[in-house]
């Protein structure tokens, strides 16, 4: 019999990804336009900014940036070890399981059940599921690692491996609380302990959840598009382990100035000063495999998606290790600098990645080697690149604007400008930085239509699965 | 002092921060090894996976280790190697302390000159109300508003009403030590006001007391009970004690109430007698020091020459 890898579920999520993506994308587009327009929604408390923002967030990263990472993790580490996935059931268990999470996530954060807890503010019950998904998704992955017919395991697993392993161990550790109802918990930490805990959680969320996970990604999707080999084993080793070693140090950067001792923060400062070669060892491998294919750039906007987050990878690590610098900190810490850092990351290297990775995947789901439309892709890619540049520079402008006003004062000694006039000062940028985000979700709303189109063409058919190929490396869809 | 509870811990950080630093180089060193440039290495993955055997790039490993050399740097002058406390001594509260000292002295003298000066001689002095401006658009705006106009709820300091008193000795007063407002709460007390029906007559009897629109006649039931609870506090005729920062009710300025029109101020009165108000204004003498307070004393009663406002502002 012919051994087949299981897409059915990689379709799934692939699917979801683009669905979840237009859906956290535009509610970050709505808490954006009500920065510029206060009065907006009236009043209304579930439509209020502080329970729309969590919901954005959870949205895009776990919504969307989990359904994309895994899609592609599913996708990845059944063709790099030549088996199907471990168990099909388990599997359709966690795109479902997932999918319960984030609807009790899009009910729950708007009437105001939360944790308080940055980026960890679902309720204890939805945590629990969340545990019981994540539990069943690494005993998919590392089943299937684990039954592989290769002899070596590929460089793209030991990132989804390490973000599973680790984004399972952060949330079982961040989340522990004392439940004293259905919908309200306390947590088991107090103090600065408890916020230590929770940075140590949020900043391995960034490098885990949004940094492993995407580079994993990267090293499937970039030298497959490209058709290139990858460029240095040695440095994926090298930069694998630090950037996995170093992660772990860092998130006390977060609480700089605060009543985290003195110590702890100069050694989150300092790892995470270290932690800027071990990240840009991602960038360099994943640009360097494009050498002697830069031609196709001009072609390809798969490729452009892919180097393009990239350049943002490289930029906001560098960005990132900077504004960890305490005294820079000091002038960047509570302004939309940091919003414009986590864009630049979020919106630059997660979703354009992920955006470049499913328009690789998504074709091949439905036994085609293209999108419906590869202009629109490249429609998509300009409208995405705009939206981002737009976004992060007002972003820029408006937190230096606000670090120097707050700070600046007069012969007297008085504070040059209260607080309103540094809001204000932002004003034109927030709106600037609402026309970025617009024209990002346009560009993903183009995406939904070409999947769509892609998906009921004529000559589309629903892959459930696809032929492993044999030792002689005979194509997969050749006799599909 | 130490953050640590026992020297165990203090050396077990620091053990782990200098062998995770020298793990990193040795991690470096241990892939910096002679490869095959340019060569495939001998595993293939989905068909066309193949990675090459390049060596590490040396700008990349010069930045790898300009990282760690500035890591043992800085974990040298600055705290963290546990409780080790870095050759600078520095501390974020010795910084702190420091800071406050510098400023204590350039800007003491400056303060110094205007405490001298009686509360209503820096009201008038251009270069203190400056300051004072400054000092209000960072401490007092949130409640009082930027034009000190007042919000609901928060008094407006520019008309003539004082509800603790408008001298310069009792503006200075309320902003050093606070105040704490107490309107009790009548809702439950049948007796007292007459329940839900007897607050809406008294609303209409305290609105007679500024020649408000009111109806006369549940105004006048209410007259009786005016005397025999408001009184106490408000006087017989309404008009208040700034002594006990109670209100006066003549002067239609209600603190309040969302809006100026009858309607509003009933419902203001309505719900202040039901559920009671609990006024704070919170002490600043702590926060601030006996010399900014002074300023901002001289600022606020200065705020009466900058034209008073009938009622509120909105």
């Amino acid at each position: 019999m012919q051994a087949t890898y299981n897409y059915k579920v990689v379709r799934q999520f692939a699917v979801m990804a683009v669905v979840w993506g237009i859906v956290g994308m535009a509610l970050g587009v709505f808490i954006a336009a009500q920065l510029v327009w206060p009065d907006m929604t009236y009043g209304i408390e579930w439509l209020s900014y502080g329970r729309l923002r969590p919901l954005h967030t959870n949205a895009v990263i776990f919504a969307f940036g989990g359904s994309a990472l895994f899609a592609t993790s599913y996708y990845v580490v059944q063709r790099t070890c030549h088996t199907r996935i471990l168990n099909d059931g388990l599997a359709a268990f966690t795109f479902w399981g997932w999918q319960a999470v984030i609807v009790a996530a899009a009910i729950s954060l708007p009437l105001g059940y939360t944790q308080g807890k940055e980026y960890a503010e679902l309720e204890w019950p939805i945590d629990i599921l969340l545990g019981v998904v994540w539990i069943s998704y690494a005993i998919t992955f590392f089943g299937t690692v684990f039954k592989r017919k290769t002899p070596h395991i590929y460089v793209a697993n030991w990132f989804f491996g390490a973000f599973i392993l680790t984004v399972g161990l952060l949330h079982l550790v961040n989340s522990a609380v004392v439940p004293v109802s259905l919908t309200k918990s306390y947590s088991v930490y107090a103090g600065v302990q408890d916020a230590m805990i929770q940075w140590w959680y949020g900043h391995n969320a960034v490098g885990f959840f949004l940094t492993a996970g995407f580079l994993g990604m990267m090293y499937y999707f970039v030298p497959k598009q490209a058709n290139r080999p990858v460029y240095s084993y040695r440095l994926s080793v090298v930069h694998f382990w630090g950037l996995i070693f170093t992660y772990m140090w860092a998130g006390p950067h977060h609480l700089h100035y605060t009543a985290l001792p003195d110590w702890t923060q100069s050694v989150g400062m300092v790892f995470s000063l270290i932690l800027l070669a071990p990240s840009w060892g991602g960038m360099v491998n994943g640009i360097m495999t494009l050498s002697g294919a830069w031609d196709k750039l001009r072609t390809d906007p798969i490729l452009k998606f892919l180097v393009t987050s990239l350049s943002f990878y490289g930029m906001s690590t560098f960005e990132g290790p900077m504004m960890a610098i305490k005294t820079v900190n000091a002038l960047s810490h509570y302004t939309d600098w940091t919003v414009g850092h986590v864009h630049s990351g979020a919106l630059g290297w997660v979703a354009m990645v992920s955006i470049g990775s499913l328009y690789y995947l998504i074709p091949r789901m439905f036994g085609r080697e293209e999108m419906w439309s590869v202009r629109l892709i490249n429609v998509h890619f300009w409208l995405a690149t705009t939206g981002v540049v737009l976004y992060i520079a007002a972003m820029w402008i408006a937190g230096v604007a606000e670090g120097l006003m707050w700070r600046a004062t007069n012969p007297d000694g008085t504070l040059t400008y209260s607080f309103a006039e540094a809001v204000k000062a932002t004003y034109p940028f927030l709106f600037i930085r609402f026309l970025g985000g617009v024209l990002y979700v346009s560009g993903m709303l183009l995406m939904a239509w070409n999947v769509y189109r892609t998906a009921t063409a004529r000559d589309a058919r629903v892959y459930d699965e696809a032929p492993v190929p044999n030792a002689s490396g005979a194509p997969a869809l050749a006799h599909a | 002092m130490s953050d640590f509870v026992s020297d165990f811990w203090a050396w077990y950080v620091g053990v782990i921060v200098i062998a995770s630093v020298l793990g990193c180089l040795w991690l470096m060193k241990s892939q910096d090894v002679p490869t095959d440039e340019g060569k495939e290495l001998d595993h293939r993955w989905d068909e066309t996976l193949v990675e090459l055997d390049n060596p590490l790039p040396k700008w990349w490993k010069g930045l790898f280790y300009a990282t760690a050399v500035f890591a043992a740097g800085y974990f040298a002058l600055y705290p963290g190697i546990g409780s080790y406390a870095g050759l600078l001594g520095w501390s974020s509260v010795g910084q702190h302390t420091q800071e406050l000292k510098q400023a204590d002295e350039r800007y003491g003298p400056v303060l110094a000159k205007y405490l001298a000066m009686p509360v209503e001689a820096v009201a008038t002095n251009p270069e203190a109300r400056e300051m004072g401006k400054h000092m209000w658009l960072t401490y007092c705006t949130q409640c009082h508003g930027p034009d000190a106009g007042g919000n609901t709820g928060f008094p407006n300091l520019r008309d003539a009403d004082w509800i603790w008193g408008g001298t310069p000795d009792k503006i200075k007063e309320t902003i050093t030590l606070g105040r704490q407002a107490m309107m009790p709460a009548y809702g439950g007390q049948e007796a007292a006001v007459g329940g839900p029906q007897g607050a809406v007559e008294m609303a209409h009897y305290v609105m007679s007391l500024s020649g408000m629109k009111h109806d006369a006649a549940l105004a006048a039931k209410a007259a009786p009970k005016f005397v025999q609870v408001c009184a106490a506090c408000h006087g017989v005729e309404g008009k208040g004690n700034a002594l006990l920062g109670s209100a006066n009710l003549t002067d239609r300025y209600w603190l309040y109430a969302k809006g100026a029109d009858s309607t509003s101020v009933q419902e203001s009165i309505v719900e202040t007698l039901i559920k009671g108000r609990a006024g704070k204004m919170p002490a600043q003498l702590d926060n601030l020091g006996e010399a900014k307070v002074h300023l901002l004393a001289g600022y606020v009663y200065g705020l009466r020459n900058e034209g008073q406002t009938e009622g509120r502002a909105q």
